[in-house]
């Protein structure tokens, strides 16, 4: 199996300890073997060890230690911050964080969307009409005291994944 | 940019003056030590091997640390702080040094690229503890200077003066993102693939 993240001028990674930590960087030069020199738009250049970065697939065209004007223009012309968003690793990292941010209320929520689907999903595997009546019930029932659930339910269940 | 063990400083004195020399000159020493009082001290231990000249007949006129981390150069000129010029550019530092090993002293020359003087000469003395047993005490500074990457003598510095250099992370090290959530067992082995 060949290497597929490289170490290389444009590359972008994320910062996986200290500090900046879930901050994505590029990188803008390289020290010496442990260290590189990493910038992002909202920090001062500086350097970092390798350790504390896990390199992702994007990668930027950038000549070796660009202005900070011309970093932040390469880094809108690649996209950088909508690719990660919608990367596999990104979306979960967003999703580990609305999940972190919930308060009790939102947690309560989530737990009736919960219960939602997966009577949905029973009653239409269901074969019994009663049953199909007490859990239509049920739904309905929480549908009636959270009416703002319906709409919510698309990002909660992003929660729930 | 972190915390240095090793802080420069810049020491300037002169012998007291006597009847016979109402003016005398006046020395400047740039240093590396712990702290300034220990720089004082290694100014008088420099300057009286090199001059007549020891700390009962001398005065110390000023110490300045010259610090590595970034500052608005607007703010440099009203503060009597001296700082590296440019923290954010990768330089080749070449040190020479003068060290005691068990059997003698010894010259050396090395290299270190570097954002910073002070991250150089600190790589130096970690470097010179690590393969040669040698402590701070038993190392002298001579000379140190930024070299422009044709002058680099040393294959491992000269390795990086590629603007295009690519090289593949071959291992990853788990770590848990702060040390609170580290713990001694683990349930599963971890996939070291980056």
């Amino acid at each position: 199996m060949p290497f597929k993240r490289y170490v290389e001028i444009g590359r972008v990674a994320l910062v996986n300890y200290g500090k900046d930590y879930g901050r994505l960087v590029v990188i803008v030069d390289v020290i010496d073997q442990n260290r590189a020199l990493v910038d992002a738009p909202d920090m001062v250049r500086g350097q970092m060890n390798f350790k504390r970065l896990s390199l992702t697939d994007i990668k930027i065209d950038i000549p070796r230690l660009p202005k900070k004007k011309s970093l932040i223009a390469a880094m809108e012309a690649a996209d950088v911050k909508n690719k990660w968003e919608n990367s596999s690793w990104g979306r979960k990292l967003i999703v580990q964080k609305r999940r972190a941010s919930l308060n009790d209320f939102d947690r309560f929520k989530v737990m009736l969307a919960r219960i939602k689907v997966r009577y949905r999903g029973e009653v239409l595997s269901s074969k019994s009409l009663l049953n199909l009546r007490s859990k239509m019930r049920l739904e309905l029932l929480i549908d009636a005291i959270f009416p703002s659930l319906v709409g919510l339910r698309q990002s909660f269940f992003f929660c729930c994944h | 940019m972190g915390n240095f063990r090793f802080h420069q400083y810049q020491v300037v004195g002169r012998a007291l003056p006597t009847p016979s020399d109402e003016h005398p000159k006046i020395y400047r020493m740039k240093l590396w030590a712990t702290n300034e009082v220990r720089a004082k001290s290694k100014f008088w231990y420099f300057l009286s091997k090199l001059k007549k000249v020891k700390k009962s007949n001398g005065q110390v006129l000023a110490i300045n640390e010259w610090l590595s981390s970034h500052l608005p150069r607007f703010l440099v000129a009203l503060v009597s702080l001296i700082f590296e010029r440019k923290p954010t550019k990768i330089k080749n530092y070449g040190i020479w040094l003068r060290y005691q090993s068990r059997t003698g002293y010894h010259n050396m020359y090395k290299e270190y690229r570097d954002t910073t003087l002070n991250g150089a000469v600190e790589h130096m003395y970690n470097e010179m503890a690590s393969r040669h047993r040698v402590r701070y005490h038993c190392i002298q500074i001579i000379k140190t200077a930024t070299i422009p990457a044709k002058l680099c003598k040393r294959e491992s510095t000269k390795q990086f003066h590629d603007s295009k250099i690519k090289f593949p992370l071959v291992f990853k090290k788990v770590r848990p993102p702060t040390r609170k959530l580290k713990t001694t067992y683990k349930a599963s082995r971890p996939n070291l693939f980056m």
